[in-house]
């Protein structure tokens, strides 16, 4: 007969330790949240999006150990080393299949990703459509520079037509993906658009897309200083840019409309092109899982475990 | 037929009624006859009948069906294997008679279907022919649109009446099968089953009866290994999983989708392999040791993956169901080609934990104790199967689920500082905390692919590579030395050991019994933890002369299958050899005697 070789690991033993109740709780001060300096270029726009980070776990008094932050590869992708939280930094591309892995079995959490154009659309294209058809519920912020960052200017699936870069020293060819198309056509249920020399707008995005009960998808444009300089001078009115935001009579749940928006040429707007709100598969899943409980009801897990087995005598 | 030699016809008189201990069925037609079915009837009667039964099964590759085979032995005492020649065989057309008749024993008894069949009269000398018009007499017993339908339970009945079986417990099982459906079927099912039953096989055979079986300790449950292994997983707490479908891994994540919920907890269809195990990596991290697992090509694709679970030491299950490979490979063959992914698949030093189950109650342990160590040494754990052990059905004896059944839900505890890679443990085991988890030093821990330190923050220190990588490495060492080293069977000293990993327990087991039987030295040895390796292996292989590696993968550029090499590398030892084949069928016992024959021969001339 087989036996199991190893027990069940125990549970580490409770210490006393008091831990802080909700009110006497204070929200997180940017000392508290920051934790290794990051390692971008001086200038480099990500640097941005951090900021805005730590200022909405602020705002929103967000504590410590419910904070999760998961990233693929790339330079945005590190952004998790500078936050003091929990997080993951996984492998190039697959965030969003991590991040749902979580998402699903976490309802108390609510589940934050950052990471590149590159890793969202080119290693991780695939994932980002299933992840937001399925509407799995977290907020994805891509920090889209245009460009390979971390791996030193290669042309990036959003690179625009005649960017030279070092597989494209000609000026790319192909064809750019747009983002906010894509992610629409995907099914995302929360699609923005910000930048992030607008660090106020970056922030209400943020918020916005955290209330978002959904899979809620922000393109924050943020400039490679490094390998991109300039890229986004147009939407930046203090280079002589415009940053125009989405125009007061958009309807946000028209996707038609949000198409539209997403086609218009650079700079175009800023702001919440496409709202919905659809269940999520977190909900879907719960539901089943509501009725498949119903008919167990009052059983211990293994009592359930033991019909199937009566049933295989 | 042990106990029984066929024996020819009494003429006239009453057919004579034989006692045996065992008996191999193979049953062959085509996949859309139902022939798994009679076979699964069989194989159920026997677990409740506390007889031992193994099944052996052939699916054809492609959807719309095609020859197909279902062989069954049903013993009284200890089944080991599903047997190397049929006693019957059961056969629906033209080429599964053809094809099979060869796997038919000397003496053994054909059962056609007569409207399909034409006997072959050089045959007849060897095979006792009973042929029987199966399916007109279905119809004419159920009515016409059943031409197909239905055959299979008249043949279940022919056979219950050659073989004396259980009618009451035959015809309740098959009640419990289509219990649910229409009423009309379960009418249609019995009364084919009666039919066959009822009809006269004649006085040209003899009919045959078990003799009482040993009894065996306690209820025994029914059951493949794929249902083991998804289980085993449920048994053991595991609440979260991800796959991607593919053949012939699909059973076990189609049976944890339907299952789960019951438990509070999902398993996720994902759009690829790559995706179900960073799904899967993301519920771990989550607090809770999750599953994925898959078949050829979607375990490569799984690599890169499963490298950052090592590197990030995170507790994982991956099921790999072996099929033939490489690339789309034979899908529905029989292949242990995969033990090489399995301990080495990925870039860089990746060790990780690989366990392979001898058969189907093994699978069901197997998985616990994968979910244990994935959780305690904080390590991906690869459960190695084949197809041969997720589709056999297997009777054991029903485990004490509420004894067995853990909770491993996880805690978040708040403590006072943590390291997720705290280098200061000399055995290098340490643990996550889930996010939600409360750090009072305000010092939280990042999860990374990177080379990190003791926190989880990138490094690009050669020392804490070295110390990391060691680390790494320590705690299976620390495993390994908890390992039980396995147990031969047969004497501890003798001319040939053969060695042996998952499903191929049985036939080789087996082989030794007929082996000593004949007074020839062999034991066998079979190594189920694969990696790390258990201890005290080069104790027993110095008392052989011979260790022979029995595998069903190539024999590689050097001439030793993928066990065999890790052995090779591991002991330095010239005398252990290979036993290798890839024709996707299991070991027959008779085909290990033959080469254990020539490969002691030819390894004595080398030397
Ligand atoms: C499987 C795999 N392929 C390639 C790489 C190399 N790589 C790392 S990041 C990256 C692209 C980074 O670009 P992006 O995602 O846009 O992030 P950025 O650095 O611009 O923020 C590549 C190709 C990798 N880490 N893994
Ligand atoms: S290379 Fe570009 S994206 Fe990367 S840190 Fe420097 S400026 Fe930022
Ligand atoms: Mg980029």
């Amino acid at each position: 007969m087989s036996q199991i070789l190893t027990d069940a690991p125990q549970s580490p033993k409770i210490l006393p330790i008091h831990v802080p109740t909700d009110e006497e709780r204070k929200g997180l001060t940017k000392k508290e949240v920051a934790a290794d300096h990051p390692t971008w270029c001086p200038g480099c726009g990500d640097f941005s999006v951090l900021a805005l980070y730590f200022k909405l776990i602020e705002k929103r008094k967000m504590h410590h150990e419910k904070i999760t932050t998961v990233a693929g590869i790339g330079c945005s992708s590190r952004f998790p080393y500078f936050v003091q939280a929990h997080g993951a930094h996984y492998i190039h591309g697959r965030a969003l299949p991590f991040a749902s892995g979580i998402s699903l079995s976490r309802p108390d959490l609510h589940v934050f990703v950052f990471g590149g154009d590159g890793d969202a659309f080119s290693i991780g294209g695939n994932h980002f459509n299933h992840t937001a058809r399925k509407n799995i519920k977290m907020t994805y912020c891509v920090m889209d520079n245009w460009v390979y960052g971390l791996t030193k200017k290669q042309t990036s699936p959003t690179s625009p037509l005649g960017f030279k870069s070092k597989t494209d020293q000609w000026g790319a060819i192909d064809y750019p993906i747009n983002p906010m198309k894509q992610a629409i056509a995907a099914g995302a249920t929360f699609v923005a658009r910000t930048t992030h020399t607008n660090p106020n707008h970056v922030l209400q995005m943020m918020e916005a897309a955290m209330d978002h009960d959904g899979f809620s998808f922000i393109e924050c444009l943020s400039e490679c200083v490094e390998f991109y300089e300039g890229a986004f001078d147009s939407s930046n009115p203090r280079k002589g840019g415009q940053f125009n935001l989405v125009p007061p009579t958009h309807d946000v749940t028209d996707e038609g409309a949000a198409y539209k928006l997403a086609g218009e040429a650079f700079p175009g707007s800023f702001g919440i092109f496409y709202k919905v709100n659809k269940p999520t598969k977190n909900a879907k899943e719960t539901e089943i899982n509501k009725s498949m409980q119903e008919k167990v009801k009052g059983l211990k897990d293994w009592e359930i475990l033991q019909k199937n087995f009566d049933r295989m005598k | 037929m042990s106990d029984s030699s066929v024996v020819a016809p009494n003429a006239g008189g009453a057919p004579k009624v034989s006692k045996i201990s065992e008996a191999v069925i193979r049953i062959a037609g085509n996949s859309q006859d139902g022939i798994q079915a009679i076979g699964g009837f069989l194989a159920r009667l026997a677990g409740r009948s506390e007889q031992e039964v193994m099944t052996f099964m052939t699916i054809p590759s492609t959807i719309s069906g095609g020859p197909s085979i279902f062989q069954v032995r049903i013993g009284s005492g200890e089944v080991l294997s599903s047997g190397d020649d049929a006693d019957v065989l059961l056969c629906f057309y033209q080429h599964s008679y053809e094809e099979h008749i060869k796997s038919l024993k000397k003496g053994g008894i054909v059962l056609y279907d007569s409207d399909h069949i034409e006997a072959k009269p050089e045959w007849q000398k060897d095979y006792h022919h009973l042929g029987i018009p199966i399916s007109s007499l279905t119809v004419e017993a159920i009515g016409g649109t059943a031409k197909d339908k239905g055959k299979n339970i008249y043949s279940l009945g022919l056979i219950a009446k050659m073989f004396d079986l259980d009618l009451p417990k035959l015809e309740k099982l098959i009640t419990e099968r289509f219990a649910g459906k229409d009423q009309s079927i379960v009418k249609n099912a019995l009364a084919a089953f009666h039919a066959g039953y009822a009809h006269s096989l004649g006085n040209v055979l003899e009919t045959f009866k078990f003799v009482d079986s040993k009894g065996k300790d306690g209820q025994q449950v029914v059951m493949n290994g794929n249902e083991a292994i998804g289980f085993g997983l449920i048994a053991a707490g595991v609440r979260f999983g991800a796959g991607y479908p593919i053949t012939p891994w699909s059973d076990i994540m189609e049976l944890l989708r339907r299952e789960l919920p019951k438990y509070g907890g999902s398993f996720i269809q994902t759009e690829d392999e790559i995706a179900a195990i960073s799904m899967a990596i993301g519920g771990s991290y989550a607090g809770r040791v999750a599953v994925t697992g898959s078949s050829g090509p979607g375990i490569s694709l799984k690599t890169e993956a499963l490298g950052w679970a090592i590197m990030a030491e995170m507790p994982l299950v991956v099921i790999d169901v072996q099929r033939g490979g490489p690339s789309t490979g034979m899908p529905t063959s029989i292949e242990q080609s995969d033990l090489n992914i399995a301990c080495f698949g990925s870039h860089g030093d990746a060790p990780r934990v690989v366990i392979a189950p001898a058969d189907v109650e093994d699978c069901f342990y197997s998985a616990i104790e994968a979910v244990n160590i994935a959780k305690k040494y904080s390590v991906p754990v690869i459960l190695l199967t084949d197809q041969g052990i997720a589709t056999r059905i297997e009777a054991f004896t029903e485990p004490n689920l509420e004894k067995i059944c853990q909770d491993i839900s996880p805690t978040f505890t708040p403590v006072a500082d943590h390291k997720p890679y705290d280098l200061s443990k000399a055995d290098g085991i340490t643990q996550h905390l889930p996010p939600g988890t409360w750090i009072q030093s305000g010092k939280y821990p990042i999860v990374t692919g990177l080379e990190h330190d003791e926190l989880g923050h990138p490094t690009g220190s050669p020392k804490l590579h070295m110390q990391m990588m060691a680390k790494r490495r320590k705690k299976l060492q620390a495993l390994g030395n908890t390992l039980p080293t396995p147990k031969v069977y047969g004497p501890p000293e003798g001319n040939v050991l053969l060695v042996g990993w998952g499903s191929t327990q049985g036939p080789i087991k087996e082989a030794v019994d007929r082996a000593r039987a004949a007074g020839d030295s062999v034991s066998s040895l079979h190594i189920k933890h694969l990696n790390p390796l258990p201890p005290g292996l080069e104790n027993i292989f110095a008392g052989f002369n011979n260790v022979l590696v029995v595998e069903m993968n190539d024999e590689g550029l050097y001439g030793f299958g993928q066990l065999g090499g890790l052995l090779r590398q591991r002991y330095c030892d010239p005398k252990i050899r290979g036993i290798n084949k890839t024709d996707g069928l299991t070991f027959k016992v008779k085909e290990i005697l033959e080469r254990v024959k020539t490969n002691v021969a030819d390894g004595l001339r080398k030397h």
